[in-house]
């Protein structure tokens, strides 16, 4: 194995020859990396984005919160709920019979368990206006991956202030995630979707096929 | 893959075009999908600026190639995870058996990679007795149908609705099923579900890995990417070694260019980044197999080298009028369309015939180099790989090859062109000789080798007088 370590490391050196060394190679950025939109229009422009891949957004106050979660619950007839170790628990406070509240902690949902419940709830950790992206980074209200997998149902709750214009922004946010943590980064940009057959767009193929996303004010 | 036991692209892609569903599959995905892409693109403002700090990053990965591999092999171990080496196909698929066989496993999941494509290593497992099940909607109707992929992006695009019902009903036993999408694709999420679950060894490809922090991306639409690297408690990545980025921060510029070029939209569903091993989150055994198969050897070549920058977007293959026509099964290799017709030579070597034939199989147009988010100059690379055919065959051909009657006409041609004088009298000869074969202006029918060129085309004769000699003349 070491062998060939060796050998495809000798065959690079050979390959390149004499090169010069590439320590001072700087990359032009020019691409735009900052933008002067309001918090407003930022906002908008997320809503909109998140809603042309076909899922739901609502915007609504933190007090609203708890209720809009019973009322969705209810016209979705969800009746089991995965909730992430963190979650926010004032956000529960409307949610009743019969909606079963199921906690990742302190024993682990089996991946069996998981793919019986209805719906997931999460925060995240940015929202992306430009491209309608979703960042979870297993912080605090988000869990392990594994819970915004197989449930087929994601609502996630957005704070105003989480959402960032471009994708360099974000990138430049989880810096820190990825380079300290090493928790692993999940991008969501609308529920799953195949266009494999005939090129015809299907939501939900093996990942949640619904996304509900609450932002608050 | 013994070399040279594939056709040439010439010898079959007339059979292709002749299949009128199967253009017509083709040309509809290779449309829809690039005018959508038109439409995301022309969105961005800096679009130009991106795919220029794309290319400026590849060149730079490319130019230190051992240095960023080593320091993603120690990122990769800090972070918990195995890397392993391997110089080709056959060095790769003995590696992932063993680390399959060691914990015991017969069934394993599968993320859509032709980097596993390229190595053949479903086959090589079946052969160990092991089963990859490829989760992938369209992997999975390439697998059931004992297929080949034919798009880089969309494997099954060839298939239509109809064809993919029967197969399901066949291969999954189902008794009803109607051939809408939907339907189609439930069908497929079913099936699947059960072997997620129950699945202990996952393998994947990767689109980018971080030298400096060691993390894998995974970018996809399914959620069966998602499935496959979170589920089992061991994940095999396979990694072609010019798939790094120096760092994290590079990643905004590739997940600006890559979901736009790839399905056209401003972001693909889902994308997984993971570094290493992260404790009671996903697998808790990662391996990183690193594979070369011929990616040295393109490095090596100066011109060819930038082949190495692609990001496996599929957009050259959507704006090819080659592809369009014949489809991806013509190119017979993974990589198809203008990527593949410079790749492939590259990695399998100019003794393969079928490769070897790979850089003549496009009009020149540039419409690849035009939409190619790193800015890959794929027709400079396809002309230098046409002259590297002819030196190859030369030198290997010995007498046979010298007396050849291209080779002959080249030669000529090539002292024809180059003195004026030789120029002017070969003009003159051939308005003479020309008056035979000429009928309404145009010849139509030249003999011997000739015909070859005029069996698909019109020559125009020499006029009466040329440009230099009235240029003379006043």
């Amino acid at each position: 194995m070491s062998n060939s370590r060796d050998q495809i490391l000798m065959r690079i050196k050979q390959a390149l020859g004499d090169r010069t060394d590439d320590s001072d190679d700087k990359i032009v950025r020019e691409y735009n990396q900052k933008s002067n939109l309001s918090a407003e229009e930022i906002t908008g422009l997320f809503e909109e984005r998140v809603n042309e891949y076909r899922a739901v957004t609502k915007r609504i106050t933190e007090d609203e919160l708890p209720g809009e979660l019973q009322k969705l619950c209810e016209d979705a007839g969800v009746k089991t709920m995965v909730l992430p170790t963190g979650i926010n628990e004032s956000w529960l406070s409307d949610l009743s019979e019969p909606v079963t509240l199921l906690r990742d902690q302190p024993d682990r949902l089996s991946k069996q368990e998981l793919n019986e419940c209805d719906a997931v709830l999460t925060g995240c950790f940015l929202g992306v206006a430009q491209t309608g992206t979703i960042i979870l980074n297993a912080g605090p209200g988000q869990g392990r991956r594994v819970l915004t997998l197989l449930p087929d149902f994601h609502i996630c709750v957005i704070r105003q202030n989480q959402i960032v214009r471009m994708l360099p922004e974000a990138i430049r946010k989880l810096d820190q995630t990825v380079s300290e943590s090493g928790a692993p980064v999940t991008f969501i940009s609308g529920p799953s979707a195949t266009s494999d057959i005939e090129l015809n767009r299907v939501e939900g193929v093996h990942g949640p096929r619904n996304l509900h996303v609450f932002i608050i004010n | 893959m013994k070399k040279g036991s594939q056709p040439t692209f010439e010898e079959t892609a007339g059979r292709y075009i002749e299949n009128a569903q199967l253009r017509w599959n083709i040309g509809h995905a290779t449309r829809t999908i690039r005018d959508k892409r038109q439409l995301v693109v022309q969105e961005l403002d800096d679009w130009e600026e991106l795919r220029e700090a794309g290319r400026q990053i590849k060149q730079k990965v490319m130019n230190s190639l051992d240095r960023y591999l080593l320091q993603l092999e120690k990122s990769v171990i800090k972070a918990g995870g195995v890397v392993h080496w391997a110089t080709d196909a056959e060095d790769a698929n003995r590696i992932i058996t063993k680390l399959i066989k060691e914990k015991k496993e017969t069934d394993v999941v599968k993320v859509k990679s032709i980097t596993t494509d390229e190595i053949r290593l479903n086959r090589a497992l079946e052969n160990e007795g092991i089963h990859a099940l490829e989760t992938d909607l369209a992997e999975l109707i390439v697998q059931l149908a004992g297929d080949e992929p034919s798009h880089i992006l969309v494997p099954a695009i060839h298939k239509n609705r109809a064809e993919i019902r029967e197969l399901f009903k066949d291969k999954l036993n189902l008794k009803e099923l109607s051939d809408e999408p939907a339907d189609l694709a439930e069908a497929a999420r079913l099936y699947l579900r059960k072997n997620f679950l129950k699945a202990n060894v996952g393998i994947s490809g990767g689109n980018f890995a971080i030298a400096e922090t060691g993390t894998v991306a995974v970018v996809e639409s399914e959620g069966n990417g998602r499935m496959c690297t979170t589920l089992p408690e061991a994940l095999i990545t396979v990694l072609g070694i010019e798939k790094i980025v120096p760092e994290w921060k590079d990643l905004e510029v590739f997940m600006q260019l890559l979901p736009r070029s790839s399905t056209a939209e401003r972001m693909n569903p889902y994308n997984t980044f993971w570094t290493g091993i992260t404790e009671g989150d996903g697998p808790q055994e990662f391996h990183l197999v690193l594979l070369d198969n011929g990616r040295t050897n393109v490095l090596a070549d100066e011109t060819g080298r930038q082949t190495l920058h692609c990001i496996r977007c599929s957009a050259c293959l959507n704006v090819c009028p080659v592809y369009e026509r014949t489809g991806g099964h013509a190119y017979h290799s993974v990589y198809p369309g203008p990527i593949g017709a410079i790749l492939t030579p590259q990695l399998r070597g100019l003794d393969d015939k079928s490769a070897a034939s790979l850089p003549y199989a496009s009009s020149l147009c540039g419409a690849c180099y035009e939409v190619c988010p790193v800015k890959i100059n794929i027709p400079e690379v396809l002309l230098h790989l046409r002259n590297r055919v002819v030196l190859h065959r030369k030198k290997e051909g010995g007498f046979r090859q010298k007396t050849d009657p291209v080779h002959l006409a080249m030669k000529f041609l090539a002292r024809a062109f180059a003195k004026k004088s030789r120029y002017e009298r070969l003009q003159k000869m051939g308005r003479t000789a020309q008056w035979f074969y000429e009928k309404d202006g145009a010849i139509s029918n030249l003999p011997g080798e000739l015909s070859k060129w005029t069996s698909i085309r019109d020559v125009k004769p020499v006029p009466d007088k040329t440009f230099r000699e009235w240029w003379r003349e006043r």
